[in-house]
């Protein structure tokens, strides 16, 4: 293949992967937020304490993180037909790329979260606050660093899923990989597919990085 | 301000039982500065946190500023309701490792519980500044906590809690990781509120230098009770006071032959010379086996030990004098850690004899 063959392919590829990837990471974002904090709240010792309700949150994230993704894309292709219209397609590949990425990074969330110094939760509760006090103004602020890591851990590995996006017509730089390198024999394409995408992974994970230090960067500070 | 009636709570775990509160009743005057004292484990963590509920206790009431704080819980569920939240918005509370919040300044930590008081962004801005200044941290206010040293953390901890207005002020061994030095300037500027607002301070510590230094009154607990309670003075009077005796400890070799006295001095006895009028009135060589002088709570008070020579119906004449001037007499059983030996008076301390 020619460079003149390979460019609009992969700036394609490129539009397809990231579509995919900053939609399916929003959607992580808002669907794995609230999942996260609710398994603490929920947890033995928790202020909204509730062994039932904390298990089976648990028992659907678990299920959620240990499905191959592959399985989930044509699992869920009913699913995408009744919210997309239609299973095929960058649009219809985001919606198993969110499912699968809301539990992860409800995992991380849960981590980060249980993180936060209990006696910083008992005094808010002394002050008179309530559940919304805590997850608001002390729960989030105090662990944004780690809950930001951790949505640049799942961007990373929603563009990893998304190669598999593939199979439902999702376009994009794994599915090009595949497609177009090894299934054509083309090598060299597979290369250029690889390098474009770890340019990719590593400006996201410098800029989450980056953002991580800039939050964290005050606290630190010592005098 | 405070009161307890037979507060109880036990944890129960799968398999066993742990009573840390065992039917405590406290009662803390308005204005006081009430000190509970007592080892680790003995009940104190757990009595400070069920008096503003963050522990629930099993039985008993908690009044606070005559509002029964445990009539305000609903059994039904974990969370504190509304009208529980309301109360705790006017009872402070400083913990030993401070809690503040790393992302916010120290400005923005102070605003949290006017934020729970709903109050607007002016007035919270307001009001946090007036507090820092209070407590001397204004010139800090843009400042994040890790850029403060302890006693400044502990300062922001006391201008957070006062941010609701409170009448109470509960202290979880608030000096606990803070150095003598400090601890002492943090001590003065709770004597300092004590008496400039009129605040009620409820302190729990380990360290009986603390209750000495700003208390009024002192509980002691051991085995989740209080076993011991009173104004500093009292204790200070009651014969065989464990806290008075902590609180002021006295040694001394008792003399061979005589009988071992223990007198207290407070208040204006501590001016007068009891012992060389003992000496001449009765002709008495009177030995001081031990004696200290400190200010326990505000107030001089000392504590002497002494050894009267000569026989029953002259001890008791001796006693009976002193206690006529207003001095507090115990006759201590000789005990182990005084011993009898050639070689400890040159231990013993504030050894000397007046004749």
């Amino acid at each position: 293949m020619t460079w003149e063959e390979m460019r609009p392919l992969l700036e394609q590829g490129i539009v397809d992967t990231l579509y995919m990837t900053f939609w399916s990471t929003l959607i992580a974002l808002a669907g794995g937020l609230p999942l996260g904090v609710l398994l603490v709240l929920t947890d033995r010792g928790g202020p909204l304490r509730n062994v039932v309700v904390n298990k089976v949150i648990g028992v659907v994230v678990n299920i959620g993180r240990s499905l191959p993704f592959i399985i989930l894309v044509v699992a869920l292709i009913p699913l995408t037909r009744s919210l997309v219209g239609t299973a095929i397609g960058p649009t219809a590949a985001i919606v198993p790329l969110a499912i699968g990425a809301i539990p992860f990074y409800a995992r991380l969330v849960e981590t980060a979260v249980r993180e936060v110094d209990h006696g910083l939760i008992e005094a808010a509760h002394a002050m008179g606050g309530g559940t919304w006090t805590v997850v608001l103004k002390v729960m989030l602020p105090q662990s944004l660093p780690s809950l930001v890591a951790g949505l640049t851990t799942t961007f990373v590995a929603v563009i990893g899923y998304s190669a598999m996006a593939g199979a439902v017509g999702g376009g994009g730089l794994g599915n090009l990989a595949l497609v177009y390198g090894y299934q054509r024999f083309e090598e060299g394409f597979t290369l250029v597919t690889v390098a474009v995408l770890v340019v990719i992974v590593t400006v996201f994970q410098l800029l989450g990085d980056g953002a991580v230090r800039l939050l964290t960067r005050r606290e630190r500070a010592s005098s | 301000m405070i009161t307890t009636t037979d507060l109880t709570k036990v944890y129960r775990s799968r398999d066993r039982e742990v009573t840390a509160l065992d039917g405590v009743n406290l009662h803390v005057r308005p204005g006081q500065v009430f000190g509970v004292i007592g080892r680790s484990g003995a009940g104190k963590s757990t009595l400070i946190r069920c008096l503003n509920l963050l522990e629930r206790p099993t039985s008993g009431t908690v009044t606070v500023d005559g509002q029964d704080l445990t009539a305000l819980d609903r059994r039904s569920s974990h969370r504190a309701g509304r009208p529980l939240r309301e109360a705790r918005t006017h009872i402070g509370m400083i913990f030993q490792h401070f809690n503040l919040l790393t992302s916010r300044t120290v400005r923005g930590n102070v605003e949290l519980p006017l934020e729970i008081l709903g109050l607007g962004r002016r007035e919270r801005a307001r009001k946090a500044l007036e507090l820092l200044d209070l407590v001397g941290l204004a010139d800090k206010a843009r400042a994040y906590p890790s850029q403060l040293s302890g006693g400044q953390k502990q300062r922001v901890g006391i201008a957070r809690a006062l941010a609701g207005d409170p009448k109470v002020l509960l202290s979880d061994e608030a000096t606990s990781a803070l150095d003598p030095e400090t601890t002492r300037s943090v001590l003065r500027l709770l004597r300092d509120l004590n008496r400039q607002l009129g605040l009620t301070v409820l302190l729990i510590t380990h360290e009986m230098d603390v209750v000495k230094a700003v208390c009024d009154s002192a509980a002691l607990m051991e085995g989740g009770r209080v076993t011991e309670s009173g104004t500093v003075a009292d204790l200070l009077a009651t014969p065989g006071s464990r806290l008075a005796h902590e609180l002021f400890p006295l040694t001394g070799s008792p003399a061979p032959g005589g009988t071992v006295v223990d007198l207290t001095f407070d208040g204006e006895s501590t001016g007068r010379p009891v012992i060389s009028q003992l000496s001449r009135t009765f002709d008495l060589d009177v030995s001081i086996l031990g004696a200290a002088m400190d200010t326990v709570g505000g107030h001089q008070v000392g504590r002497m030990r002494i050894a009267l020579p000569g026989d029953a119906a002259q001890t008791a004449a001796a006693v009976a004098f002193l206690r006529d001037r207003g001095l507090t007499v115990e006759l201590p059983a000789v005990t182990a850690d005084t011993p009898v030996s050639a070689d400890a008076p040159a231990t013993a301390p504030g050894e000397g004899a007046v004749r």
